[in-house]
């Protein structure tokens, strides 16, 4: 079985992001960008499915600009066996990378598709999901574990207030939450091996997909700064406060 | 996070200061890239952030501990070391063929600054492995290279250095320990070691001790002196590990610092607990490395590695105990700023902690700098295709190897001495974890030599002997950066001018002055000897900054914020550092004398 895994190339987690100076988006230039955290969770269970035996193949697909490759080669010293980056320098919407996917499964034939729920630059949530309703195939979203056996994968998925396990036929779409597992430390032969994997290079026209932009980002701006406290001295001017200037009550 | 490696400097100050370029376009290191060198990197960042740096903490509080013999490190360090074992960060630097990576000492150095950072006592273990290997692969037969080479760069098993013994610290002529020849070619050690650096400890299998002895009959001092493999387990041809070796632990010390590391008192061919690893009685069972008496040239091998990563050390320390007090300046918040505020302000804003942060900073950058600069430059050594760039690069690196374990090392008690004082009181307070770090650092400016025997190697052998050629080259090459300076019209630029070229001034002057008084007036020299050391450590590093200084002012635009930042503390180092080069040259020139009229009696 091949697998599919989507990786995303974001502002690293532990840089505090900056609006940028005309509110068009956040600055990214400069700073330390790396592989979207839950989509390393989505490279790992790969990797794991097959040290298990159950996968035979994994690629991983990034949508983006060059850099994605160092990306891509993260995904490959993890573990991925060889990897497709879909070159675009426009900045791509969920809907376009999930059209991106969808031609990319079609043409790979994966057994099972692994994203990260959300990336943590947009946290936008939708990719997976409209990936499944786009190339027509059973999702799973969040899932905490995963088995894979007889074509079908029982997923235990976190919902509010529990867990729940659902149960589909492959191919199927599966979006990593982050208790799936925790990703291993690459090593230092495979970073080596890393290089010498194949790493294909398409543009989005070769896939036949138009990439425009369907959302305009208006503006962008940090969140408000909280303002500074007031003591009051008893409970009545605090209703009337409250009444009055908050307007809560 | 308690540590997060600089990444962004580092990979500066290998492109645009050490030549990364240069060297991975020498033959056999083309694999090794820029591209590959930032993953590298940043994987290396990943596991000593998460993985080393938290058990720092921890291996203070609980230090390895000895019982019969037996070394139990602290929890956490036998797993932490698996992991790093496995994810064969020990093979970084060394050869291929024996399944290391062959990365240049340039791309392993950093790698090997974020592990002593993440973690001192930790990162020993690998340190003094690292000096083994290099000792076998270089010295060792055939044979022996076969048997441990590869185990040891696996991390499976580790290697340890034992010179010192209780009468031979600093002098090694006086090492007592014996290695009798055996019928079957081996030979049978005896002797007491002391300060081995992980002499016992539990995150191995096997441990491979080499070992400075006399055989009988060798000569005097230290022509006598051979270099033994004795390990821990004896090995079987089929790589299985036989019977226990006669050498054993018998203590391990209480200490100031770096307390996780256990540091052993080894006893070779006690006889003791019965098991003795061949019929033939007691005797740790040891193969000659080389050949007799030639042992403390190639020890010397190992100790030149091992003297530049313990000034890495003292550039790691000094950058995590940077970190921690900015940090700290950041969020405690005392007293009003000077130009008003209507509260207390975190006291990054006062000008004297900025003055101690920015102290830290400057020296950090600097000595990162000269040390990649040398890592560079020895991979030149090794790797050029022309004899004389080789030998003209192993000269410069090996003049540059005692400035940077001398000068960062002191550097780093100091600068650790500075992040403790940032933390004003809670600085005194052990669980801080400032102190820590001063601490730690203490045993820097001793260990493989103290500041001392680093400054008469600079003298001794690195000046006097070549009549100063190559401390005159680098001279030259400084004024050369000068003139390079004087082309840029900027403010800063020509400050740092002005204050490089005296540096320079001040350093040339030393240099005479030991050339012209080396003989007559050996004495008081040698009295002024670790100010000729930390002279020399000013200006090198200070011509590095000079250096980045100017990149800084080129690329501006590219990435101002980290620009900005490396202009402005280049051009502290030149308002505040160097101008310590013209005092440390005429304390050189006057306090020789002065010392050596004070008779010993007086004292």
């Amino acid at each position: 079985m091949k697998i599919i895994v989507a990786v995303k190339r974001v502002v690293d987690y532990n840089v505090k992001v900056r609006v940028k100076s005309d509110h068009s988006g956040v600055e990214t230039a400069n700073i330390k960008m790396s592989m979207n955290p839950f989509d390393e969770i989505a490279i790992e269970e790969a990797v794991r499915l097959k040290e298990k035996g159950v996968a035979s193949e994994i690629i991983a697909v990034s949508c983006g600009v060059a850099q994605c490759q160092e990306t891509l080669r993260t995904a490959l010293a993890i573990g991925a066996d060889r990897a497709i980056l879909v070159e675009c320098s426009e900045l791509l919407q969920p809907l376009a990378v999930a059209k991106l996917l969808k031609a990319l499964v079609a043409r790979e034939q994966p057994g099972l598709i692994i994203l990260g729920k959300q990336a943590i630059d947009d946290d936008c949530n939708q990719t997976g999901q409209m990936l499944a309703a786009l190339a027509n195939l059973p999702q799973v979203t969040f899932a905490s574990k995963l088995d894979i056996a007889d074509g079908m994968a029982t997923v235990s998925r976190e919902v509010d207030g529990g867990s729940e396990t659902l149960q589909v036929t492959l191919p199927a779409v599966v979006t990593a939450d982050l208790r799936l597992n925790e990703p291993r430390y690459v090593t230092l032969p495979n970073i080596m091996k890393a290089k010498k994997k194949p790493l294909e290079i398409l543009k989005p026209a070769d896939l036949g997909v138009d990439v425009t932009p369907r959302l305009k980002t208006l503006r962008v701006s940090e969140p408000p700064v909280r303002s500074a406290g007031m003591l009051v001295p008893d409970v009545a001017t605090l209703v009337a406060k409250l009444r009055t200037q908050a307007k809560v009550i | 996070m308690s540590y997060q490696a600089p990444l962004k400097d580092m990979l500066f100050a290998m492109q645009e200061l050490a030549g990364l370029n240069t060297v991975t376009a020498l033959a056999g290191m083309e694999d090794y890239g820029l591209d590959t060198a930032h993953a590298v990197l940043q994987e290396s960042a990943k596991f000593c952030e998460g993985v080393v740096a938290p058990l720092n903490w921890e291996g203070d509080k609980n230090p390895s501990s000895w019982k019969d013999g037996v070394v139990t490190t602290t929890p956490g360090f036998k797993q932490a070391f698996a992991q790093f074992a496995q994810g064969g960060w020990q093979g970084v630097i060394h050869p291929t063929a024996f399944g290391g990576q062959g990365f240049p000492k340039l791309v392993a150095t950093p790698c090997a600054e974020m592990l002593h950072a993440a973690s001192l006592s930790f990162a020993l273990c690998p340190m003094l492995t690292d000096g083994a290997i290099e000792a076998l692969l270089v010295a060792g037969s055939d044979a022996l290279k076969a048997k441990f080479a590869a185990k040891l760069i696996s991390g499976e098993w580790t290697g340890t250095m034992n010179l010192t013994e209780p009468q031979a610290g600093s002098d090694l002529a006086a090492v007592r320990t014996r290695a009798e020849p055996q019928m079957d070619g081996t030979y049978k050690v005896f002797g007491t070691k002391i300060f081995i650096t992980y002499g016992e400890h539990d995150m191995t299998e096997n441990i491979v001790h080499l070992v400075l002895a006399r055989v009988p009959g060798a000569p005097e001092g230290v022509k006598g002196i051979s270099l033994f493999v004795v390990p821990k387990f004896m090995v079987n041809d089929d790589a299985s590990l036989g019977a226990r070796n006669d050498a054993w632990c018998v203590s391990i010390e209480h200490k100031l610092g770096i307390k996780a590391s256990p540091t052993a008192v080894l006893q070779f061919g006690d006889g003791m607990a019965g098991t003795i690893a061949d019929s033939a009685g007691p005797g740790a069972v040891g193969y000659l490395v080389g050949e007799e008496n030639r042992g403390l040239e190639y020890m010397f091998i190992m100790m030149n590695a091992a003297r530049f990563a313990v000034g890495m050390q003292g550039i790691a320390v000094a950058d995590r105990a940077y970190q921690k007090a900015v940090r700290f300046a950041r969020d405690r918040l005392q007293s009003r700023d000077l130009a008003g505020s209507c509260g207390p302000v975190a006291i990054i804003h006062h000008p004297d902690v900025k003055r101690m942060l920015l102290t830290m900073r400057c020296q950090v950058e600097g000595a990162r700098a000269l040390a990649y600069v040398a890592a560079g430059i020895s991979d030149v050594a090794h790797h050029s295709a022309h004899a004389a760039e080789r030998a003209h690069s192993q000269a410069l690196y090996e003049f540059m190897v005692p400035v940077i374990k001398g000068f960062s090392t002191e550097m780093s008690v100091e600068m650790a001495s500075l992040g403790v004082q940032i933390h004003g009181g809670m600085g005194f307070i052990e669980e801080t974890g400032a102190a820590q770090h001063y601490r730690d650092a203490r045993i820097l400016t001793i260990y493989e030599g103290t500041t001392a025997i680093q400054a008469n190697d600079l003298v001794g052998r690195k000046t006097l002997r070549d009549k100063g050629a190559v401390a005159k080259a680098l001279c030259a090459r400084i004024a050369l950066t000068e003139q390079d300076l004087s082309a840029h019209l900027d403010a800063d630029c020509s400050a740092m001018r002005e204050a490089l070229s005296q540096g320079r001034t001040a350093l040339q002057d030393a240099i005479e002055f030991i050339l012209v008084h080396g003989k007559s007036d050996t004495k008081a020299v040698y009295a002024g000897a670790v100010n000729y050391l930390q002279l020399a450590g000013v200006v090198l590093c200070g011509w590095q900054m000079a250096r980045a200084m100017m990149v800084a002012h080129e690329q501006m635009e590219s990435d101002p914020v980290f620009y900005k930042a490396k202009l402005i503390t280049a051009r502290f180092y030149a308002d505040a550092v160097l101008p310590q080069a013209a005092a440390l040259a005429q304390t050189i020139r006057q306090a020789g004398a002065s010392t050596e009229r004070m008779p010993v009696e007086l004292f």
